[in-house]
């Protein structure tokens, strides 16, 4: 038997080539520096100066056109420090993450836009609590219910970045006008306006909650939106933190006035079919008959104006636009449901805090707004750096000192309910199922 | 968008690493598989010739050798198996005794979770439809079909045209089914099934939305996949029907019908055996398909994909460890079987 037949020393003679390519490639790599250090634009900067070379891993659900203005907005603080950022996005993200910080592979930043999970992570013991500038920072420039949302058992873990506004209504002021429909300012008007659109023979609503693995959100929101405005924000948060059974009457009556308009079929679904297609729609899909006049209202967050194709005029007088989401009870004032991501970190280096306090810092929140497509609660954002109409309409809102604020249930609750059953029991509430079944069904999946 | 090389060297870069750290072992352990034994047999040789010339020792018997080559083979299967098989499975049992946190011990609760709650019953009774459906109707189909091809015109042909399907992903074949299924309420459908209701005047449906239908028709998209590779094995074993069995039956002038019968299936009973079993545990195993098609929503989830969900995006590791290992159990009587017929065909 031969030791080595031809094949094999070709076999070697590669193996050892390839060794010595990759060192060749090991030493013409990496030769970014920072030479910015210290010039004017890079002053702001000063105080996270210090950590040159280093190298910080951030993982977020943020992926494609987003990510890129994302990582164009520390672009500046990257070249000022030092300090490299290494972002990547997923779509797995919900699932993912606790695969890789279970398995020792944490990120050492995560945009964590689920409080249940911040808390999980912070139950388990996972995260590390901010540094004290980090903290100092967040309270200065965040609303409180904002850092509450952050915070598990008196610790802040979560430092609150983008945010949107999800008591929207998307409507074409175009049609409205030509119409002469009138943007309604209460529940009984939206009602009224709806009955008409629907004697003209136009269907007034279209929904779609389809998306992929989360396919049923969009109709949560619907029910939290409603929960909030019959209810009030109390008994809002006692739902969201299980101090009421989720099959409580009140929220049984809530989840039925939006089945008033959900499961009308006389407002449903506007150029998609029956209240059933409502599942099978695509989220992203399900507003765009606003434009072309097959439906008048599609209830979605502030983020839905990306969704529109270009060329799409969103603004007060053009294609498409957005009115509150009208409040039911007077008494319970003119609530807001909101979202977003809040920064975790699951290392606390020097220079990941560095990051971290950066993210809140008032230089941050402006230079990324700037860039379009972004709004945050963060009180240092100048409202001048907001080019969009519904950007600066949900500006406006968020940093409404007045308005009552709460934060989208399902992401408060346990990821068992708030991503599952929820979901789920929502999709099979639109397939057909009735009220009391479905609630029954997610009040007995709560984790005990 | 641009693509610039330079941006994208660290990728590049990591690539050929990896190429090179698989050359690297890879050459590295044909080598080692190379020079071992290679070396065993000089000292052998040498110990031969020095126990000839001078009446040194004569070598050890040769047997025992051979058990420590066969251990020396095996080494690396058994230590990758106890790391990633053995390990887990021992892991996943324990977890499936905790709570969803991993952290408290709850005894059999989610045992008693899972066939109490309606929810979890259904997947159970979906999957028993699955594991039923799929390995008979494919292997129906696919021994139909290499019968009546077998000696056909353009076999080759036909054969390749119901093989194609095999080459498609799960999840790609899950994508171009939706796309038959898909519904338009108004206007033109665009899934060819709901063309074809609308065609013989019948309304649209959503066929995926509607219970136990649903199930059926994503077990079509598995039938789809699998009935090309139960047609393949199928069709060799048909082939390697020896010629003068058949010859003697024709003379003895059997029906095609008794040929079927008595001289086919007989035959070719190894290999249907392998297929069916083959096809139940990618049965059981299923989740690409109900994940892509409905995401096991309106009562379409399976046990692999309650499994994902429960454990991945609920945070119930508990809950999810117990369908784990409910379906390991499911999976060791057919495994178990499939070993015996092995051994049987090997003595007989």
């Amino acid at each position: 038997m031969a030791v080595f037949t031809r094949p094999r020393q070709a076999f070697v003679i590669a193996g050892v080539l390839g060794l010595a390519l990759s060192a060749t490639a090991c030493g013409t790599g990496d030769d970014k520096k920072s030479n910015n250090a210290g010039s004017a634009e890079c002053a702001a900067y000063e105080k996270y100066e210090g950590h040159d070379g280093k190298k910080v891993s951030i993982y977020a659900s943020i992926r494609d056109a987003e990510a890129d203005l994302l990582e164009r907005s520390w672009s500046q603080f990257t070249e000022c420090t030092g300090i490299e950022i290494d972002y990547e996005g997923s779509g797995e993200f919900e699932a993912q993450l606790p695969v890789r910080v279970d398995g020792g592979n944490a990120p050492d930043i995560a945009f964590v836009p689920q409080p249940g999970l911040v808390k999980r992570f912070a139950d388990a013991g996972k995260l590390k609590s901010l540094s004290a500038d980090t903290k100092a920072l967040a309270e200065q420039n965040m609303p409180a219910d904002w850092l509450k949302y952050g915070t598990v058992n008196g610790t802040l873990y979560g430092v609150p970045l983008g945010a949107n506004v999800k008591s929207f209504v998307w409507y074409s002021p175009k049609t409205f006008k030509e119409k002469g429909w009138e943007v309604p300012t209460t529940w009984d008007q939206l009602i009224a306006l709806s009955d008409k659109i629907a004697a003209s023979g136009t269907k007034p609503w279209c929904a779609g909650v389809e998306s992929g693995d989360a396919t049923g959100w969009p109709a949560t929101d619907w029910i939290e939106d409603v929960v909030l405005r019959t209810q009030g924000p109390e008994v809002y948060d006692q739902w969201t933190t299980h101090a009421i059974p989720f099959n409580d009457p009140k929220i049984v009556d809530a989840v039925d006035r939006a089945g008033s308009i959900l499961k009308n079929d006389k407002y449903m679904n506007g150029g998609f079919g029956g209240v059933k297609s409502i599942t099978t729609t695509a989220f992203q899909e399900a507003g765009l008959p606003v434009t072309t006049g097959k439906c008048a209202m599609h209830r979605q967050a502030s983020f839905y104006a990306n969704q529109f194709p270009e060329g799409t005029k969103v603004a007060e007088d053009g294609d498409a636009f957005a009115f509150y989401f009208p409040a039911i009870d007077p008494a319970k004032g003119k609530p807001v449901l909101g979202a977003g991501e809040f920064v975790v970190g699951y290392a606390d280096r020097p220079e990941v805090q560095a990051v971290q306090t950066y993210l809140v810092s008032a230089e941050y929140v402006n230079s990324r707004a700037k860039l379009g497509n972004w709004v945050t609660a963060n009180n240092k954002l100048d409202i001048a750096n907001v080019a969009s109409p519904i950007d600066k309409l949900s500006v406006q809102i968020l940093q409404d000192k007045t308005g009552t604020f709460r934060f989208d249930g399902s992401d408060l609750m346990p990821a068992a309910v708030g991503a599952g059953t929820f979901w789920k029991g929502m999709v099979e509430w639109l397939n057909g199922k009735a009220t009391a079944p479905v609630l029954q069904g997610i009040e007995s999946s709560w984790p005990k | 968008m641009k693509f610039d090389f330079a941006d994208q060297q660290p990728k590049f870069l990591m690539l050929m690493y990896g190429l090179v750290a698989f050359v690297l072992v890879v050459g590295g352990l044909l080598l080692l598989l190379d020079v071992v034994p290679a070396w065993f047999a000089r000292r052998r040789e040498a110990q031969l010739v020095a126990a000839s010339v001078g009446g040194g020792p004569l070598p050890r018997r040769r047997k025992q050798r051979e058990g420590l080559f066969a251990f020396f083979f095996l080494l690396p299967t058994l230590l990758l198996l106890v790391i990633g098989l053995v390990v887990p499975a021992i892991r996943t049992t324990l977890l499936s005794l905790m709570d969803g946190t991993s952290t408290n011990w709850v005894g059999l609760r989610n045992y008693g979770w899972m066939f109490s709650d309606d929810s979890i019953v259904r997947v159970l009774i979906n999957t028993l439809v699955w594991v039923l459906l799929v390995p008979l109707v494919a292997t129906g189909f696919g021994l139909i079909y290499a019968v009546l091809v077998d000696k056909a015109r353009f076999e080759a042909v036909a054969k390749s045209l119901i093989f194609l399907p095999m080459a498609i992903s799960f999840v790609g074949a899950s994508i171009i089914w939706k796309f038959v299924y898909a519904y338009r309420g108004d206007g033109d459908q665009i899934g060819l099934l709901n063309q074809i209701v609308v065609s013989l005047g019948g309304e649209p449906k959503q066929w995926l939305l509607e219970s136990p239908l649903n199930t059926l028709l994503l077990i079509v998209i598995m039938v789809w996949i699998q009935a090309g590779f139960a047609m393949v094995v199928l069709s060799a074993a048909i082939k390697a029907i020896p010629g003068d069995i058949v010859e003697a039956a024709r003379l003895d002038g059997v029906s095609p019908w008794q040929m079927f019968w008595q001289i086919t299936m007989p035959s070719i009973r190894p290999a249907l055996i392998v297929v069916v079993v083959t096809l139940t545990i990618a049965t059981l195993k299923v989740f690409d398909i109900v994940r892509t098609s409905t995401n096991g929503n309106y009562d379409t989830s399976v046990i692999a994909s309650e499994m994902y969900n429960q454990a991945f995006r609920y945070g119930q590791n508990g809950q999810g460890s117990a369908l784990a290992v409910f379906l390991f159990i499911l999976v060791i009587p057919v495994v178990i079987y499939q070993i015996r017929n092995l051994r049987q065909q090997r003595e007989g």
